[in-house]
């Protein structure tokens, strides 16, 4: 017994001192790459090991169900209806031709026109669009996380240990690790930032802030361990530009920031966030403004003007759908960023949700929990296209411009381009689309010109 | 839809559910997956706000009425129980499948389409669609696109067509049987995706 107590210190330290060892050589592993930009690829062989567990675990799940001759929970795409493209016009002719057998196709009101409202719209109770892209998506084979799981019951033995051994990696490794990587990112960019905001302004000011700034987002980029892929890099964003990009989470900033130099704009925090803030904008001119500033369109307007103005300032990073989306879809951008008439850079990003959703559900998690979440998946998988830039023609609006941009970030991104607002979630929707309607059924009764017939 | 889907034990009243509206547990557990996500803020139930939330909701001219359809005359809630109900009558028609005496009326029979339809434009729920009534859903069908002389017109001419016992007004007899050649058992039905 007592010959095991100085053995027993012995081994807790020789363990202790191994331990921080091999977690600094770790770090220094991490962040050197991260100080020159370079990478071992050892991320992306990460992923692929990874998907090959997944694949299995899948299989084994649909064999579990299969044993038990259960149906498998198996999500839905796209929709849980079966929906018929079809036009208000063509429907409600369709509908007429069929009920009341006349030839004639002239505009006239029927008793069964009703029936095209009445199912259009329980259709949208049912399964409308917008909803369903504020919650995560969902995925079609599992990634071991229990939080994605529908089909808990049909897991074996295997699949549990495969589990566990999978959380034990996660919570106790790699999110600790991640943890001491985003304190480094963070303080160092604080502290970088805020030393290079002393030097005087010149040439050595700004090839300085611009590497502290590259060099603390990839720091985060490893903390989260994102493996990005950018695609047709030679359109990046030049000075005097506006870069905009769909919005799925706060991340999206550090994605495009570790590859490039932008003016933030954005609001005023308090705490953690605040002081990033006052830092960074020491180094390089960011376009901060105080919440009572924000609601002042005027002001904001112009302040973004004269910077895109100053051809020597960085081109500003905005996200104009104004809210986090799923990542399944975009939605209306905001004409705000459009009728300022510089070049604009369109970015689509698009994530990989199999080994961890980046979307922030801000009604259902708060900053820190979302974080949290982040630290805890396998990691972020995403690329990054840089559109070719575009410039407002003549005859367009600033929301016809908006428009087009949208079209082309979906397009090139894979996703859905909606019309609707994604304030939508928050508030009720304008009458002019109702107009819309309206307009388009009373020419399915009335047709074009003045009614001709008399009772 | 959330990512995580609800187990069917979650469900309140899962079996008298399922017999009553004949969907399948994989239906009703879809739905009631919609209707909590459409509970925006968790309280079991669901108000007519959180349907007018629905952007393509909002701009359907008959929205607001087939909100209330939902809601029990002077009730500001409901429950899953009567969202599946409503959602029922728009179950697609089997084939194939006889009528039997003595069961009750399936939700999604013909007839029950019917009457949820003609309940949209009978408001005051008196049996008959009045020229008035006919008058109000035109209003809400082309909002100030067209003029009041012409929807007095075309709502006593429809009346005119369909009204058989000259009461001046449209029973669901007349109504049913002036749609009788419409197929509604398709035009009336929503097939959830297996």
């Amino acid at each position: 017994m007592f010959l095991l107590l100085p053995f027993d210190s012995l081994v807790v330290n020789l363990l202790g001192i191994s331990l921080t060892v091999l977690f600094t050589l770790l770090l220094v592993f991490i962040i050197v790459p991260a100080i020159f930009g370079v990478s071992f690829g050892i991320r992306r062989i990460y992923m692929k090991t990874l998907l090959k567990i997944f694949r299995w675990a899948t299989l084994r799940i649909e064999r579990g169900a299969k044993e038990k001759n259960h149906p498998l929970y198996k999500p839905y795409v796209n929709g849980i209806i079966a929906k018929e493209p079809t036009s208000l016009e063509e429907e409600i002719k369709e509908i007429r031709r069929s009920g009341s057998g006349k030839a004639l196709d002239a505009p006239e009101f029927e008793l069964s026109d009703i029936f095209y409202f009445c199912r259009k719209g329980i259709e949208t109770i049912m399964d409308d669009e917008v909803t369903k892209r504020f919650s995560a998506e969902e995925l079609e084979s599992w990634n071991l996380l229990s939080r994605t799981n529908y089909n808990f019951q049909y897991i074996s033995l295997r699949l549990t240990v495969l589990w566990g051994l999978g959380v034990l990696i996660r919570y106790c490794f790699l999110l600790p690790l991640r943890i001491a990587l985003a304190f480094t990112g963070i303080s160092l960019l604080v502290v970088g930032t805020s030393v290079v905001g002393y030097l005087p302004s010149g040439r050595w000011k700004e090839f300085l802030s611009k590497h502290v700034h590259l060099m603390c987002y990839r720091i985060c980029v490893r903390a989260l361990t994102a493996i990005i892929t950018y695609h047709d890099q030679e359109n990046r964003p030049q000075n005097g530009g506006i870069c905009v990009a769909n919005h799925t989470s706060p991340i999206d900033v550090i994605i495009l920031a570790s590859d490039g130099y932008y003016a933030m704009v954005g609001q005023i925090h308090g705490g953690l966030m605040g002081v990033i803030q006052r830092a960074v904008v020491k180094a390089c001119p960011h376009v901060w403004f105080e919440r009572s500033e924000v609601k002042d369109r005027h002001l904001v307007a112009k302040r973004l003007t004269e910077h895109v103005q100053d051809k020597s300032k960085l081109p500003i990073l905005i996200f104009p759908e104004g809210t986090c989306i799923n990542n399944t879809s975009v939605m209306m951008f905001k004409k705000g960023s459009f009728e300022i008439g510089a070049t604009v850079y369109p970015v689509a990003i698009k994530y990989d949700p199999q080994f961890g959703d980046a979307f922030w559900n801000s009604s259902k998690y708060g900053m820190v929990t979302y974080l949290l979440r982040m630290m805890t998946s396998w990691a972020i998988v995403c690329s990054v296209w840089y559109l070719p830039p575009m410039t407002r023609e003549p005859e367009e609006d600033a929301v016809q411009f908006a428009n087009r941009v949208k079209s082309a970030i979906a397009r090139q991104g894979g996703l859905v381009d909606l019309l609707w607002d994604g304030g939508l979630k928050r508030e009720k929707v304008k009458d002019a689309f109702k107009e819309e309607q309206q307009k388009l059924y009373s020419k399915t009764i009335v047709g074009n010109h003045k009614d001709r017939s008399r009772s | 839809m959330g990512c995580q889907s609800s187990h069917p034990s979650a469900i309140p009243e899962l079996e008298e559910i399922m017999q009553e509206t004949g969907f399948s547990q994989a239906s009703v557990v879809r739905l009631y997956d919609r209707f909590q996500a459409l509970d925006k803020e968790q309280k079991g139930s669901l108000s007519k706000y959180d349907l007018q939330g629905i952007g393509e909701l909002a701009v359907n001219p008959l929205g607001d009425r087939i909100i209330n359809a939902f809601f029990k005359e002077g009730e500001e809630l409901a429950d899953f129980r009567s969202f599946i109900r409503v959602l029922a009558r728009f179950r697609p028609v089997e084939e194939g499948k006889s009528k039997e005496t003595g069961r009750p009326e399936p939700m999604n029979s013909r007839l029950s389409k019917l009457r949820f339809a003609f309940q949209l434009y009978d408001q005051d729920s008196d049996g008959k669609i009045s020229r008035d009534e006919m008058l109000q859903v035109l209003q809400l069908m082309v909002g100030i696109q067209v003029t009041d002389e012409q929807l007095v017109c075309i709502a006593e001419r429809t009346i005119q067509e369909a009204d058989q016992d000259g009461d001046g007004a449209i029973s669901f007899e007349e109504f049913a049987t002036s749609v009788e050649k419409l197929n509604i058992e398709q035009r009336m039905s929503l097939r959830l995706l297996k």
